[in-house]
């Protein structure tokens, strides 16, 4: 799950890392008392999406005096904000994070994450702040550096001096940025994170350090017991399906074609996704229906599937194991009824009690095909699509 | 011959007497695997599918003698559930437990060093079968057939397609393990090379793997230097856009890294024989093992 930029730095500064004074506003009036508040002439405005790339896309302004600012705050709220990474789309900004403006000498690159070779904890540096960390690793792979914690010992100090030294700070500096990577730390573990990333880390005119931009990931699995963060989520940045998949227990990501899927289990539905292309067709959607494919469940994919109005047929893939073909058909079956499906239907069912599950499809006298192989179902649906 | 299990292991059931418990260990024991008990702690003397209940693992392994396990707790409890297991001298732990947090699998995996020669099968997996002798696991038994043919999977329902196919061409398989599609994980797909490499019962592998992580090139890099058996390797997610997580917790392209094209080239760079469509790996092992 990710944070927003001002809830990652109220987390951050709870943890005892520096960050600029602000706070975020939902409204243009809001943004006004925030300005207010933190005084002076001069701010910051910056639009709080999920997607990194704001700078470049214009979600970030510096503003002088309170109409400037109510132009800016204005100009950012309702809008959809598109950078290179949230797709044509872009994310809504619903929210503000007004600051007062930092003088920056110097920007770093720090990220806090789970190396998943060594199974560990793992901080990376870098002098080249302000750039991706993709960029930096591809132009500068020798400005990265990289600590490792242990896993009972935790981070050590040590560590963090090496890195600060490496970076060319100074005696105090070098003991601030420790004290700050050791928050952090803590931070990421007792709060379950998977990824903190500041970039840029700023060093100040008079030396001192603040994460200037900073960006959250919450482990998802640990959201039972980090209810105060899952209160935090937002779902307006995701795709409403994806959303409304999650509340049925189903696994949903829309995709750009026009074959529509549903499929038992995460590695088959990225397979039958792969299966579609190969046989010259366009996947609309990756679609986990679970184990215990239930009518009730297959009805709401359905829905959900036939809610991306560029879907033109379904390839519905399922290898029965534990649950019988049969009973999986009669689902299938119910399901086409109930939602009243007019697209074609590819229906590929393998496993337990197969013949009967096909003759069912067969003999349901609805629109639905009764593929014999993988294969030949990709065949099917992609040749529906051509139609 | 086979793997880590066979018609010889002594399994228990810890979360025997929750509702997957019971389902799946009734399965088991309709397959003939070896169970020899379960354990919910509270339970403890209590018989149940006409096993004994202990309290505890290390009462259940005093008692049977159990080397095996299979856990099926919630997430929120698995990782004290592993640890429990290795401290009571179980050497192969199957978890099948989806959604644990990767705080207590990092913890889960530095604590089991200290235990030697046990496997740690998972989580987020299917379990692992030796075909005709021990199933452990949620996967269905009856697509299975004693054989020649080695099986790791990332995925749950992929394996059961690429044993599915093994079992049409008539090739069977020595054993199947589901790896499970988590970050951090038990045995890798290096760790299930080795032993598959070692199984005289074993001529041919199978390794589907899928986006996300560095598995697969690990494998490659093995496969190269150490693998003499054909593999046959297939990779999910060619058409996987980068940074969504599809549906397993470690099956993401994180900064363009874990692409299934980079994967592919690894395994094929290391002379795996790869297939672009998951219908075809039972075919080109046949042809692999001609």
């Amino acid at each position: 799950m990710n944070l927003h930029e001002y809830q990652a730095k109220a987390l951050l500064a709870e943890y005892g890392v520096p960050v600029p004074a602000g706070k975020p506003a939902f409204s243009v009036n809001e943004a006004l008392e925030v300005a207010d508040e933190l005084g002076g002439d001069n701010w910051v405005v910056k639009a709080q999406i999920h997607g990194g790339g704001r700078g470049k896309a214009g979600g970030v302004k510096k503003v002088i005096g309170r109409d400037a600012l109510e132009k800016a705050a204005g100009g950012l709220l309702g809008t959809r904000l598109v950078t290179h990474q949230t797709g044509p789309a872009g994310q809504p900004v619903h929210r503000l994070l007004v600051e007062h403006p930092s003088v920056v000498m110097r920007e770093l690159y720090l990220a806090c994450l789970v190396d998943r070779v060594l199974e560990r904890i793992v901080f990376i540096a870098s002098s080249a702040g302000g750039m991706d960390i993709e960029e930096i690793a591809a132009k500068h792979p020798e400005k990265i550096m990289k600590a490792v914690a242990d896993p009972v010992a935790g981070l050590q100090a040590y560590q963090c001096r090496e890195i600060g030294f490496a970076l060319g700070l100074k005696d105090k500096q070098v003991t601030a940025l420790a004290r700050l990577m050791l928050s952090i730390h803590h931070l990421f573990c007792s709060r379950d994170l998977s990824l903190v990333e500041i970039n840029p880390l700023a060093i100040g005119a008079d030396g001192e350090l603040t994460a200037l931009d900073a960006k959250i990931q919450v482990d998802d699995n640990a959201l039972y017991r980090q209810k105060a963060l899952e209160e935090w989520c937002d779902p307006s940045q995701d795709d409403p399906k994806e959303h409304m998949a999650r509340e049925f227990g189903l696994s949903y990501i829309a995709l750009d074609g026009n074959i529509g899927c549903m499929v038992n289990g995460a590695g088959l539905a990225m397979a039958t996704m792969d299966l579609i292309k190969l046989h010259g067709g366009m996947p609309a959607n990756f679609l986990d229906v679970g184990g215990g494919t239930t009518a009730d469940k297959v009805a709401e994919a359905f829905k959900l599937i036939l809610s991306d109005k560029n879907v033109k047929a379904i390839l519905v893939n399922i290898f029965g194991g534990i649950v019988r073909c049969d009973l999986i058909a009669e689902g299938i079956i119910k399901a086409v009824q109930e939602v009243g499906i007019e697209i074609p239907v590819v229906v590929r069912l393998e496993g337990t009690n197969v013949d009967k599950g096909r003759a069912l499809l067969k003999s349901s006298g609805l629109k639905i095909t009764a593929a014999d192989s993988l294969t030949n179902a990709a065949k099917l649906v992609v040749a529906a699509v051509r139609k | 011959m086979s793997i880590l299990v066979n018609k010889n292991t002594k399994v228990i059931c810890q979360g025997f007497t929750g509702k997957q418990g019971t389902f799946h260990s009734e399965q088991a024991i309709a397959y003939g695997t070896k169970m020899v008990g379960g354990v919910t702690p509270g339970k403890g003397g209590q018989t149940h599918l006409g096993l004994p209940v202990f309290n505890t693992v290390r009462d259940a392994v005093h008692v049977t003698g159990a080397s095996a396990t299979v856990i099926y707790v919630p997430a929120p409890f698995a990782a004290d559930s592993i640890l429990e297991a290795a401290a009571a001298g179980i050497k192969v732990i199957v978890c099948i437990t989806e959604g644990i947090p990767v705080r207590d699998m990092r913890k889960v995996k530095a604590a089991l060093h200290q235990y030697s020669g046990v496997a740690l099968i998972g989580p987020n997996c299917p379990g692992i079968i030796t075909p005709g002798e021990c199933k452990i696991g949620i996967m269905p038994g009856a697509i299975h057939r004693p054989g020649a043919i080695g099986i790791i999977s990332r995925s749950g329902t992929l394996t059961y397609e690429a044993v599915y196919q093994t079992t049409q061409e008539e090739l069977g398989q020595s054993t199947c393990i589901g790896i499970g599609g988590d970050p951090i994980q038990g045995l890798n797909f290096v760790d299930c090379l080795r032993l598959f490499e070692a199984d005289p019962a074993t001529r041919g592998i199978v390794m589907v793997g899928e986006i996300g992580g560095q598995a697969e090139e690990d494998a490659a890099a093995y496969i190269r230097n150490h693998v003499t058996k054909p593999v046959v390797a297939y990779i999910a997610g060619v058409t996987a856009p980068q940074g969504k997580r599809m549906g397993h917790a470690g099956a993401v392209i994180s900064a363009g890294r874990g692409t299934a094209g980079e994967k592919y080239r690894a395994l094929e760079a290391a002379g795996a024989h790869t297939v672009r469509s998951p219908a075809d790996i039972g075919a080109r092992m046949r042809e692999a093992l001609e």
